[in-house]
């Protein structure tokens, strides 16, 4: 039973505050606070893993790549493209009215500079995500000359743009930069 | 159910209104852990055990469903999977590190959980149905630990499975077929590790029924409380909220606090060094030992080392091994019995001095040396001495407790718990013999404690 004293009846009733409000308010900010905190490792261990942050870069080496010729690589677990292009190819892509395009983008601007002969893309289709042909030999490369989607029948350009067929984009261009003359490093 | 003086749940808005008729969640939870549920009002810290352990198997539950997230159960990969965990996964140390001593910690809140059963007989009538659904949840604690302890297929997983699920040979005649279907192999292997992930999954969920089950069966009669001397009145009790959601939560932060300390100073004191050695079929620890909250029933396995004969005669009635299993499993099968065994009308360990001195100077000194030899080599002098503790666990529960709960003098009971902490208890006089308290002259009529807010 709690003896009412006058004294700590003063205390208590300045509008409404009481004393143990403070403990109260105390405890359960803590409490929350402790409860905020352990909800971050359990969101963040689905995120992606170290190892799998590792495996985000891919180093290709282009030295050996022919104009003309194009290889597959890995990239994050997807396919990858990697084309020299032939100065005929490159006067194509130019040739072309940007404005035109469904996603305008001139080849200079999905190239590195003294680089341009080099197209590097992934090898996905931005329509619903089918691997086109075109890179391999001998594949069909549609149209246009660049790649062709045998999914739903995209077409991209010798710059790898959508041409003709239901998909939005382009080829997606990833992040790269030439470590040396000969090496590229993709992500 | 409830005591009369239960404070009624009423809701208050229109959304509340409606919920209330239509799934009565707020009123269940009013009704079980809130202002509506009266508990006596002196409950000491004992009597935090039972929520902390459910506060451990909510942890244990988060924590093995998201590191489910990153493990294979494949004995090529299980290993790796794990380190991958500890190194790759983000917080995948912390969440390792937490499951473990989760487990640990489990364990040390049940058995005070427990222990606090015995010393104050809470198995004893009207509450013997809590006590059994108490003991089914302990079994399935200990499969779970057992079969979770597997899972990362180091040396100790391995070949304390090995061990395990060689005990069921010891079983006649259907023994060893029994012990390959459980294995679904001659050995442990990847058979029996995907299916102890499977089940290690499957039973915390169980664990979580029968846990419902377990608290429902309690908020019939209510708690017991440390004078063992059942409520009467409404002096007796305090509201569950706020009294005991603070005292918990004060017991919770005390308990976190601890865990803590484990998980991030001393995360592997607790394990054995060798669970960090890939399993190695062909080749055996020299010491296998379970996890330390299985050591006293190891000891007890362990202590039978003789073969149960005629003398005289070649005749084998039951062999060694089968008599550590038997005796193993009967030690805590004989809890069952429990509120059979002790037939002492007084509950309380406070009020049985006799009983009392058994406990303390004798079934807490055999368990702690069971705990000892458990987890020591069996080699002299652990042996002996387990071989004397075992006898006299069985003594104590089979003999000692029978005896002595029929021929003890307890000491004179309070008349209430009201008494008992307040020193005087004005309830009815003419209900009490012998009566000369008048009442206090300042207390309020029912000498009931107002709630705090």
């Amino acid at each position: 039973m709690a003896t009412d004293t006058a004294v700590t009846r003063d205390l208590e009733s300045q509008e409404g505050v009481r004393r143990r409000d403070w403990i109260h308010i105390a405890a359960l900010s803590t409490a929350g606070v402790g409860a905020a905190s352990v909800l971050i490792p359990l969101i963040s261990q689905m995120a992606p893993s170290a190892d799998v942050l590792a495996a985000s870069t891919t180093e290709v080496d282009v030295s050996a790549i022919q104009p003309g010729q194009a290889i597959k690589a890995v990239f994050r677990k997807q396919p990858l493209f990697v084309r020299r292009l032939t100065a005929k190819e490159i006067e194509e892509a130019n040739a072309v009215d940007v404005s035109s395009l469904r996603d305008p983008q001139t080849l200079a601007e999905r190239t590195k500079p003294g680089h341009e002969d080099l197209l590097v893309t992934m090898g996905v289709c931005t329509h619903l995500g089918c691997v086109p042909l075109g890179a391999a030999e001998g594949e069909n490369k549609g149209e246009f000359g660049g790649y062709f989607c045998p999914c739903h029948g995209s077409h991209y350009d010798t710059a790898a743009r959508i041409r003709k067929g239901p998909a939005p984009k382009n080829l997606m261009v990833p992040d790269y930069t030439f470590t040396s003359d000969t090496v590229i490093r993709v992500g | 159910m409830s005591f009369a003086w239960a404070k009624q749940y009423e809701p208050k808005t229109p959304l509340m209104k409606w919920l209330d008729e239509k799934l009565p969640l707020p009123r269940l939870v009013y009704n079980a852990v809130g202002a509506g549920y009266p508990v006596p009002r002196n409950l000491n810290y004992m009597w935090n055990f039972g929520v902390l352990a459910g506060f451990c198997l909510l942890l244990q539950i988060v924590t093995g469903v998201v590191l489910a997230m990153h493990y294979a159960a494949n004995a090529q990969v299980a290993f790796g999977t794990v380190e991958h965990i500890m190194r790759n996964v983000n917080y995948g140390w912390l969440l390792r590190y937490a499951h473990a001593n989760g487990a640990s910690f489990f364990f040390i809140v049940v058995y005070l959980h427990i222990f606090r059963g015995f010393f104050y007989s809470s198995y004893k009538a009207p509450r013997e149905m809590i006590w059994l659904l108490g003991v089914v949840i302990f079994l399935l604690m200990m499969a779970t630990a057992f079969m979770g302890y597997v899972l990362p297929w180091g040396q100790m997983s391995f070949w304390g499975a090995q061990v395990i699920t060689g005990l069921f040979s010891a079983i006649p005649l259907v023994g060893e077929p029994l012990q390959v279907w459980l294995l679904g192999g001659y050995a442990p292997d990847n058979a029996a590790l995907n299916r102890f992930f499977s089940l290690h999954f499957l039973l915390p969920f169980v664990i979580a029924g029968v846990v419902i089950l377990h608290i429902w069966a309690l908020h019939i009669p209510g708690s017991s409380n440390p004078t063992g001397v059942e409520v009467k009145q409404e002096s007796d009790t305090v509201p569950f909220h706020p009294y005991y959601t603070a005292k918990d939560g004060f017991g919770l932060g005390v308990f976190l606090i601890l865990f803590s300390v484990m998980v991030f100073f001393l995360p592997n004191a607790l394990g054995h060094p060798d669970n960090y050695i890939e399993a190695n079929p062909l080749s055996t620890p020299a010491h296998i030992v379970p996890e330390w909250y299985f050591w006293p029933f190891y000891a007890i396995l362990r202590a039978f080392t003789g073969d149960l004969t005629i003398p005289f005669t070649g005749i084998t009635l039951i062999p060694a091994k089968l008599l550590g299993v038997i005796a193993m499993f009967g030690a805590i099968l004989l809890w069952f019995f429990l509120p059979w065994l002790d037939k002492s009308p007084v509950r309380s360990g406070h009020y049985r001095p006799l009983f009392r001195k058994f406990f303390w100077f004798g079934l807490i000194p055999a368990m702690i040396a069971l705990f000892i030899c458990g987890g020591a080599p069996a080699e002299e002098p652990y042996v002996i001495i387990s071989q004397v503790a075992t006898a006299y666990y069985f003594l104590h529960f089979l003999v000692i407790l029978p005896i002595v709960s029929q021929i003890e003098v307890p000491k004179p009971l309070p008349f209430s718990i009201t008494e008992a902490v307040l020193g005087k208890d004005k309830a009815p006089a003419e209900s009490r013999a012998g009566s000369t308290d008048a009442g206090s002259p300042g207390a309020l009529p029912e000498g009931s404690l107002q709630p705090a807010e």
